[in-house]
């Protein structure tokens, strides 16, 4: 049981978390949302007692951190994948850790099987992914069979298999009844992984609540119906003959209707009573993610903007559009909110191959980190370490 | 409570398993000990050459540790790395987060790093003690005479406490490149130079590396160095308050500041 009470910090003029309570109960994995920068890892610093709260409390099983007698066989974290040094092997980082808490050698090796890093095992961590480091973070955090785990966003880097051992591993050590607390920023993954959600955003709490009632409380289920376009008195007809029977009719903004509080067969049934044809009717349900965004939707702190890119473009020649000058804009009835789930892959029939990029235009940054690596990889032992 | 002998088994664990300790302790070792035998070999040929008061004060056993000038260079490097290497590898949270006792954390470390640096200090202290004096030929002096033990233990010591007040700066300072870029050029090159300048030089007298090299010395003011108003304890005494004071200050700040 984690339990924290008016928890406030501050930095200087920022405030990165404020008057945050909340209790996190054994026997239920529960998730920790918020958009970057909300708060999460500050929270769960505090939680470890690595950084003191401005103001307030938080405790776990009754006792401050700090306070906890023999604190690594009662909780287990995982904070940051790459809090490891480098030119130690993943079995001495966890043999090291395991002494701290009397936890003989041989649970480092089980533990070690667990997350499947055996073969690596005394292979230097700073050869390691990033998925690598977050197995290497989690069989830290259940060195000490803990009662309490907290894992800050575990899934950052893993593979799907991964992804999901670690989801079935959240709820196998849910269902032993120990407090799992993870923190996440993907919606999607928590709705599958977590039963009960805090969801903070600008360090403050917006949402405490189990997920299942989340779901209900911010997701609507609805059905669209389209009727021939250019007849507009078709349209009026049937929202006429659907309000009547006591549905709501919200209008979209490609002419279609958004129908809620009618089955599906009730429509068709008003239609064909009122003589309309259908183009459309289709059972819809507005996304979880969306539920989060809409909520969490005035506190993103980094949001970002269209990159409009106008300078580094030539201007179009008149007369000669050519291929490259910008296109006009999509004329607007084409939904731009993702009303419509995305087509399956292979079936699009606009996917083309990936264009190479324009001569000119610029590469996306995305692939410095990778081309850093292999010069520290290359450096001596002594030169890495003194960094 | 994390206990205290868990701590520092663990800490032990964490010295061996990185090649860094290793590299830095083989370094003092070699280089304190090829430099000693190295200059003890030149002033053997040159003994003759040198002033007559240098002479009346020829201190054979300073003289073989004349390596520690450099060789204190490596000791500086191995206490800092063992701090700093967790600060910036981010291993201090997930060490807090397994000993949240901040005094416990520390201490361990320090104590398990400061007895490994205190061991290599005392061999590479007997080392260049008796390299050097085979070197020397005829000018040697032997374990024997009045206060050599002392100096080749002191010289032990010394390197051993210089480590420890590098672990203590690195703590405080919580980065191994500030750290290094201060401490190096501190014992290499400010301290040297300042206790040539004519009244800094009464400063630099209470630095921590000039006032401990004096428990070195068998002959006071040896090779006609200056004259210190403490004695080798004394000297000795003084640098331990550094590293008492170092070591407190980064226990403040570890204790204080969120990691």
């Amino acid at each position: 049981m984690i339990e924290a009470v008016g928890l406030t910090k501050r930095y200087g003029a920022k405030t990165a978390v404020y008057n945050l309570s909340f209790q996190v109960r054994p026997g239920v994995v529960t998730g920790f949302l918020g958009p970057n920068g909300s708060g999460k890892s500050t929270t769960m610093r505090m939680i470890l007692g690595l950084d003191r709260p401005t103001a307030g409390h938080v405790t776990i099983g009754g006792h401050p951190f700090r306070q906890l007698p023999n604190a690594p066989r009662q909780v287990g974290a995982l904070l940051d994948a790459k809090a490891v040094h480098g030119g130690r092997s993943a079995r001495s980082h966890l043999l090291s850790l395991a002494q701290l808490a009397g936890i003989p050698a041989r649970r480092v090796d089980e533990v070690l099987g667990v997350v499947g890093l055996q073969d690596v095992a005394r292979r230097r961590s700073k050869g390691f992914s990033l998925g690598m480091g977050q197995r290497l973070g989690i069989a830290a955090a259940l060195l000490g069979d803990p009662q309490v785990l907290l894992f800050d966003e575990p899934v950052n880097g893993l593979d799907p298999e991964g992804i999901l051992w670690v989801r079935n591993l959240m709820k196998k050590l849910a269902s032993e009844g120990r407090t799992v607390f993870v923190s996440s920023h993907l919606m999607s993954e928590m709705a599958l992984t977590a039963d009960h959600l805090i969801v903070i955003g600008r360090g403050q709490l917006l949402s405490d609540m189990p997920v299942k009632q989340f779901i209900s409380a911010n997701s609507a289920d609805f059905a669209r119906v389209r009727t021939p376009e250019g007849d507009p008195a078709q349209r009026e007809k049937l929202s006429a003959a659907l309000a009547g029977a006591g549905g709501q009719v919200l209008s979209e903004p490609d002419g279609a209707l958004r129908v809620t509080g009618l089955p599906l067969p009730r429509i068709s049934d008003l239609a064909h009573g009122a003589d309309v044809r259908l183009w459309e009717l289709s059972p819809h349900q507005a996304s979880l993610e969306e539920a989060y965004m809409r909520l969490t939707q005035g506190a993103v702190d980094y949001r970002s903007t269209d990159d409009r890119l106008a300078h580094l473009q030539a201007p179009p020649q008149p007369g000669q559009p050519g291929y490259g000058a910008p296109q006009p804009q999509a004329p607007s009835d084409v939904p731009q909110q993702g009303w419509y789930a995305p087509p399956p892959p292979g079936q699009n029939p606009y996917a083309t191959a990936p264009q190479a990029p324009a001569p000119g235009a610029p590469q996306p940054p995305a692939a410095a980190p990778d081309a850093a690596r292999p010069s520290f990889q290359k450096q001596s032992d002594t030169t890495e370490d003194a960094r | 409570m994390a206990a205290v002998p868990a701590v520092l088994q663990s800490e032990w664990t964490k010295i061996r398993t990185v090649s860094s300790t290793v590299w830095t302790l083989a370094a003092a070792l070699i280089v304190t000990v090829a430099m000693g035998a190295a200059l003890s070999a030149v002033l053997k040929s040159s003994f003759d050459d040198l002033s007559e008061v240098e002479r009346a004060t020829f201190d054979p056993t300073f003289v073989s540790f004349s390596g520690m000038v450099l060789g204190q260079l490596a000791m500086v490097v191995f206490g800092v790395l063992v701090v700093g290497t967790e600060y910036s590898s981010g291993m201090i949270r997930t060490s807090l987060a397994a000993v949240p006792q901040r005094a416990t954390f520390l201490f361990s470390k320090v104590a398990v790093a400061g007895a490994l640096a205190l061991v290599v200090g005392l061999v590479t202290s007997f080392l260049s003690f008796f390299l050097g004096q085979a070197l020397l030929g005829e000018h040697r002096t032997t374990l024997g005479a009045d206060n050599v033990l002392r100096a080749v233990v002191g010289g032990g010591l010394y390197m051993g406490l210089i480590a420890l007040f590098s672990m203590g700066v690195a703590t405080m300072l919580r980065s191994s490149m500030l750290s290094l870029g201060i401490l190096v050029p501190f014992f290499f090159l400010i301290s040297q130079i300042l206790s040539a300048v004519p009244k800094a030089k009464e400063v630099a007298k209470y630095f921590p590396d000039q006032a401990g090299s004096k428990i070195m010395q068998v002959v006071p003011d040896a090779l006609g160095s200056e004259k210190a108003p403490y004695g080798p304890w004394g000297g000795l005494g003084i640098m331990l308050l550094w590293v008492a004071a170092s070591l407190l200050g980064g226990y403040l700040v570890l204790k204080r500041r969120d990691a």
